[in-house]
């Protein structure tokens, strides 16, 4: 990489209280991070957990949902929904391996700019100690691996090919050749 | 993704907004990066996008150049997304072929590199011409307005607005908790800087509150419920015993006077506790409507333990002289419980005002330590000629040699108590200036005293307002620039023996002095009701840091709030006098009106829809719908929104395990391809 | 519950009394107090002044040993301790040079300053954890009709009021109240007592202890109560200097912790009370309970 590198955060905002904290935090003028990209939606409760994936997949090193205080959404309950979802998403990221700091979820209402601020600079702060997640390139890699591995095998004994593959699929990043050729 | 059939032809603009966006964004890369991107016909910067010129450049490229979607990349789309969606239809094009990129809130104001800023408003660019290919032309929804409004707290913002529409021509519900409205303002003794009495000029309008015709005038009741929307609330007000008929009663105050209390012994609320009431009352003498009240919790026919609802028990244990004095008017009525009335209104108006600073918060100035330390507002009852004292001003402690009661001969007037200062209020109060020069020359009418006003700044900015503070200045009022740091009654000299002694550097004269006073008035800020959170949550508005409601925009929408159809005026939304009161309460009168006389009101099209082919009927979204907008067909074993009750919020899509719910202008492919887009450039 | 125990120096020599009051009046409501092992200067006055750094150096390796010990919570009953173990926690935060001198400092004696331990005043944990009714329930010999002047001094409620008001503590007033004590009002409870310009500064030191020392007089107080061992000192130590400079004002002052005790019935030796220069002699004349105790220590 030829310039230092910078975490890539996706904000889904609700309209009601954590966009419109945003825009407060412009009216301000304050000053925060400038690699959060916000997208805007009615309610928390629109976020789907594919959103986060997708933008995990497509690059990004973070993602910040950002919905009304409890109590307080525009639609009665849209946040207490996205809150249940997010429990189960956390739990499957995890299991993925993703580290915690990388998907956030907060609730900021229209009055808190600062908190919009405080929570980007953080967010930043910590992602920067996480590093890159670069999906896009793992999954080239892992492609490529896979390539290799099974023109390797087309290559060698046929009959030894599915257990090669069960086996190397696991710890893809440790496969050497030499093992490979002890099969 | 892109599997349109048409022919996408993007027309893009990035406005500089003067130097606001220009300053920190290259625009003219920007248009330069957006030119290459697919799909994008012509993409252009200018100077004012929301200018006239630049949305007719807007209709006359749609036209040139047979765009069929627009792209702005300028401020946030809260301010002015409705004006390029104008725009774009005036170009002959449907409105929600447009679509809003926000590169000043929230890009080039918050950011401090030019070159990330640049990078970051690419990035935006990008996501918005990957989304708007997948917009849809949608129509507005239009739902009618009932033209009945409410309007909540009776003081002079709630009045005024009430008053406002309902010489309009419409019906009005005014609600207020009070046995009577009348607010604040009913307390004050005069107003500044005209000093016309609060009362001669409040009253009048109190009392044609409570006789116009078209006004419904619930006192001593709270709004308990509301549902609904812009149009077509569902209200539900608690209206609380007040033991008495008010259709019987007549206002004789006979029972008052025929109480088995034969002198009044009760705190009196309205006298700020200066005064004694009966425990039937009426809470002044203009109180509107002319009802009287009785207070369960001391009257001797009320027991003192309550039922296990909290609803008072009746003991019949009072000879009832109160009922004898009635006769046959029989309006009392100790069996009178809670009532809760539905009613249904187009439009709301919060007008809940403030409460004051409870000055005991700052031990230091010695209120309820000290006797003699009032606050402002009950100087306001003590000067009142209707007030405990009939306008005599005298010392709560301490008599005269001969007994009688004592005047005070000095009085210090404390300004900013509760207001900026980090440990209590960051805010100005705004009005405690002027409030505590209008009392300092009340005072020193009343009793020829010496005045001192202690103060950081003098906050005098209104009409005839720096004109009042020069005629306190020749009127001989001691002006002490400076923040008390305490009030004792440590005396250090003989003079000090007895006396309350203000401490308080002088940072004109630069030292700390020592000035010894019989009266020290406490100029107490202004502060959110205590209810406000719930009030807040009741009427689905929002709260800024310091608790008073939120406006939509402080400048171009400052009576309206998040959700339509409700406004605020008055205290509630910040610190404000009379005249700024009333001018916002009709403002907000005025805001109702529109919505009212209009008929009807157009909503974002942004509800959702099943798609009936790929529903499973698994009803995962049923329980979702806070408005119960989605019901099962189950003959066809599918679900279906209800347009009409949807509000848009997309809970329900983001939930459809089987992806066949789709949300106007949120739809998935449009948001995959916003994450896509602001993925895309780094 | 379980508080370590930061005496400082003056618990140790010249505020001794309050020490003999303090462990037995806490150990009396179930609170058990464990001395810090091998515990420094807090860094008070002198150090503060001339170099904040190393005075938070010199407190933080007191709350590194008690972090070492694995306590939660540290009970500084000297005033400038207190304030002087809370400022350092509150510099660490603000200051990052300050936390790299006490992290280097801390390294270099194998100890390691990573949390903040609340540090306690003895009123706040008998207000906040023990609680008024607790403490009522102890007292054997009300001290019926004993007016005090409650005074707090300016460094446990400034400029850190965490526990009680920062101009008008109440704190030592409702405890003494509930021993049965009368308080009079007293608006000095947060005035300098002349602090060290008592030492450095006679003329301007001694007229502070003056003041308040009249001024407890004139609202009828028996004694003065405190709760910092240098206000004590200054009220305490200075009457011929005072009566020659301005009148006598003569008046008995004690740890709020020493009436404590003579309400849980301890005697007045117990208490330490014969350590006063001018005696409380308005026990003696007040109920039989603590006259008897009174003349008992004076034996």
């Amino acid at each position: 990489m030829t310039k230092e590198w910078r975490p890539r955060i996706v904000a889904f905002f609700c309209n009601w209280c954590t966009y419109t904290a945003a825009d407060l935090a412009g009216v301000s003028r304050m000053k925060y991070a400038s690699n959060v990209r916000v997208i805007r939606l009615m309610c928390s409760g629109r976020v789907d957990p594919q959103f986060v994936l997708d933008a995990l997949t497509r690059g990004a090193d973070g993602v910040l949902i950002g919905g009304c205080h409890p109590g307080d959404c525009h639609y009665a309950e849209g946040n207490y929904k996205m809150l249940r979802r997010f429990q189960l998403l956390k739990r499957l990221l995890r299991d993925m391996g993703i580290e915690e700091e990388r998907v956030r979820l907060e609730w900021i209402s229209a009055a808190e700019g600062d908190k919009v601020k405080a929570v980007i600079n953080e967010m930043t702060d910590q992602l920067l100690k996480v590093g890159p997640l670069g999906l896009p390139q793992r999954f080239e890699e892992w492609d490529k691996e896979v390539t290799r591995l099974e023109e390797e095998i087309r290559g060698g004994d046929a009959a030894g090919a599915g257990c090669a593959c069960a086996a190397k699929l696991q710890k893809p990043a440790a496969a050497s050749k030499s093992e490979v050729a002890h099969v | 993704m892109q599997s349109t059939k048409e022919n996408i032809r993007i027309g893009f603009y990035v406005c500089h907004c003067g130097h606001n966006i220009a300053a920190m964004v290259d625009c003219a890369d920007v248009a330069k990066y957006v030119k290459g991107l697919p799909n994008v016909v012509l993409s252009r910067d200018y100077k004012y996008m929301c200018s006239d010129p630049g949305q007719e450049l807007i209709q006359k490229d749609i036209r040139e150049y047979k765009l069929n979607r627009v792209v702005v990349a300028s401020c946030s789309p809260l301010l002015h997304e409705h004006t390029f969606r104008s725009a774009t239809a005036a170009g002959g094009l449907n409105p929600y072929y447009f679509h809003m990129v926000n590169i000043r809130e929230h890009d080039s104001w918050v950011h401090t590199d030019r070159g990330e800023a640049t990078v970051k408003a690419k990035a935006l660019a990008h996501a918005a011409i990957d989304r708007v290919a997948f917009h849809k032309a949608l129509e507005t929804k239009t739902v009618k307005i009932n033209p009945d409004a409410l309007v909540v707290g009776g003081g002079i913002a709630g009045i005024h607005a009430a008053m406002t529409l309902a010489n309009a021509g419409k019906k009005v519900y005014l609600v207020e908790r009070e046995p009577s409205i009348g607010g604040h303002m009913a307390k004050f003794d005069k107003t500044f800087p005209t000093l016309d009495c609060a009362a001669c000029i409040l009253t009048p309008k109190m009392s044609e509150v409570g006789a116009h015709p078209n006004i419904t005038l619930w006192s001593y009741s709270e709004v308990a419920q509301v549902d609904g929307y812009v149009g077509n609330y569902k209200v539900r007000v608690k209206r609380k015993p007040r033991y008495i008929s008010e259709e019987r009663c007549i206002g004789c105050m006979d029972c008052i006077s025929a109480c088995v209390f034969k002198e009044p012994k009760f705190e009196d609320e309205f006298n700020e506790g200066l005064g004694k009431r009966k425990p039937v009352y009426i809470p002044f003498p203009q109180a509107t409507p002319q009802i009287v009240v009785i207070d369960p919790n001391v009257c001797l026919n009320f027991k003192r333990t309550k039922g296990p609802d909290g609803t008072p028990i009746v003991s019949d244990r009072c000879k009832k002289t109160c009922v004898e004095a009635c006769g046959d008017k029989n309006a009392i009525d100790f069996t009178q419980k809670e009532e809760i009335k539905e009613i249904e209104v187009g439009t709301i108006i919060v007008a809940t005002g403030f409460k004051t600073f409870d000055s005991k918060r700052v031990p230091a100035y010695g209120y309820g330590i000290y006797k003699n330390v009032y606050t402002a507002l009950e100087i306001e009852r003590l000067v009142n000629a209707s007030g405990p004292t009939g306008g005599e001003v005298i010392l709560r402690e301490g008599k005269n040699p001969d007994g009688s009661p004592k005047h005070p001969k000095s009085i210090g007037i404390i300004h900013c108590v509760g207001s900026r200062d980090k440990k209590t209020n960051v805010w100005c109060s705004r009005v405690c200036c002027m409030y505590s020069m209008k009392l300092a020359h009340l005072l020193k009418e009343h009793t020829g005293a010496e005045v001192y006003n202690f103060y950081i700044d003098i906050r005098a900015p209104g009409k005839g307002y720096e004109e009042f503070y020069n005629k306190l200045l020749d009127e001989g009022v001691h002006f002490i620039r400076g923040r008390v740091g305490e009030v004792t009654d440590w005396a250090m000299t003989p003079e000090e023996e007895g006396k309350l002694v203000i401490r308080v550097e002088d940072t004109l004269a630069g030292y700390v002095r020592r000035i010894p006073v019989d009266m020290v008035v406490l100029s107490s800020g202004l502060e959110p009701q205590a209810d406000a959170q719930d009030v807040r949550r009741l009427f689905n508005m929002s709260c800024g840091t310091e608790g008073f409601f939120l406006e939509r925009h402080p400048k171009l929408a400052p009576v309206n709030t998040f959700t339509d159809g409700i406004f605020i005026a008055g205290a509630c939304q910040g610190p404000r006098d009379i005249p700024d009161t009333v001018a916002q309460a009709g403002a907000a009168a005025a805001e109702a009106l529109v919505l009212i006389d209009k008929g009807f009101v157009e909503q974002e099209p942004n509800t959702a829809f099943i798609l009936d082919e790929e529903c499973s009927g698994c009803k995962s979204c049923i329980p979702l719908c806070p408005y119960s907008a989605i019901l099962y067909d189950e003959t066809r074993k599918k679900a279906h929104i209800n347009e009409a009750l949807c509000k848009g919020c997309g809970t329900c899509v983001a939930a459809c395990p089987s992806g066949s719910i789709v949300q106007n202008l949120f739809e998935d492919e449009q948001i995959f391809s916003e994450i896509q887009g602001v993925l895309a450039y780094d | 519950m379980k508080y370590s125990y930061y005496p400082g120096c003056s618990l140790k020599g010249q505020g001794r009394a309050y020490e003999e009051s303090l462990l037995p009046v806490m150990r009396h409501l179930g609170i058990e107090l464990e001395e810090l092992p091998d515990w420094n200067c807090c860094g008070a006055t002198a150090y503060m002044a001339v170099d904040e750094g190393k005075a938070c150096v010199a407190a933080s390796r007191n709350l590194a040993i008690a972090e070492k010990a694995g306590l939660q919570q540290v009970l500084a009953p000297c005033s400038a301790c207190y304030l002087v173990l809370n400022k350092t926690q509150h510099l660490i935060h603000d200051y990052p040079q300050i936390k790299s001198a006490v992290d280097r400092a801390m390294t270099s004696v194998n100890l390691k300053y990573s949390t903040d331990i609340p540090v306690r005043h003895p009123l706040d944990v008998l207000i906040s954890d023990v609680g008024v009714d607790a403490i009522k329930q102890k007292v054997t010999h009300p001290l019926k009709g004993l007016k005090v002047a409650p005074y707090y001094g300016c460094q446990i409620v400034r400029p850190y009021a965490t526990f009680d008001d920062q101009f008008n503590p109440t704190s030592m007033d409702r405890i003494l109240e509930a021993l049965g004590a009368t308080m009079v009002q007293f608006p000095l409870k947060t005035k300098c007592c002349g602090g060290s310009l008592t030492g450095t500064l006679p003329e301007a030191g001694l007229r502070l202890s003056y003041i308040i020392l009249k001024e407890a007089i004139k609202r009828g107080a028996d004694v003065i109560a405190t709760v910092c061992p240098l206000c004590l000192f200054n009220l305490d130590s200075f009457h011929g200097k005072i009566a020659a400079k301005w009148e006598s004002a003569r008046i008995p002052t004690v740890y709020f912790t020493q009436l404590m005790g003579l309400a849980f019935g301890m005697t007045a030796k117990q208490m330490g009370l014969q350590r006063g220069l001018v005696p409380m002699k308005p026990l003696a004349s007040a109920p039989a309970c603590c006259a008897a105790r009174t003349a008992a220590a004076a034996t």
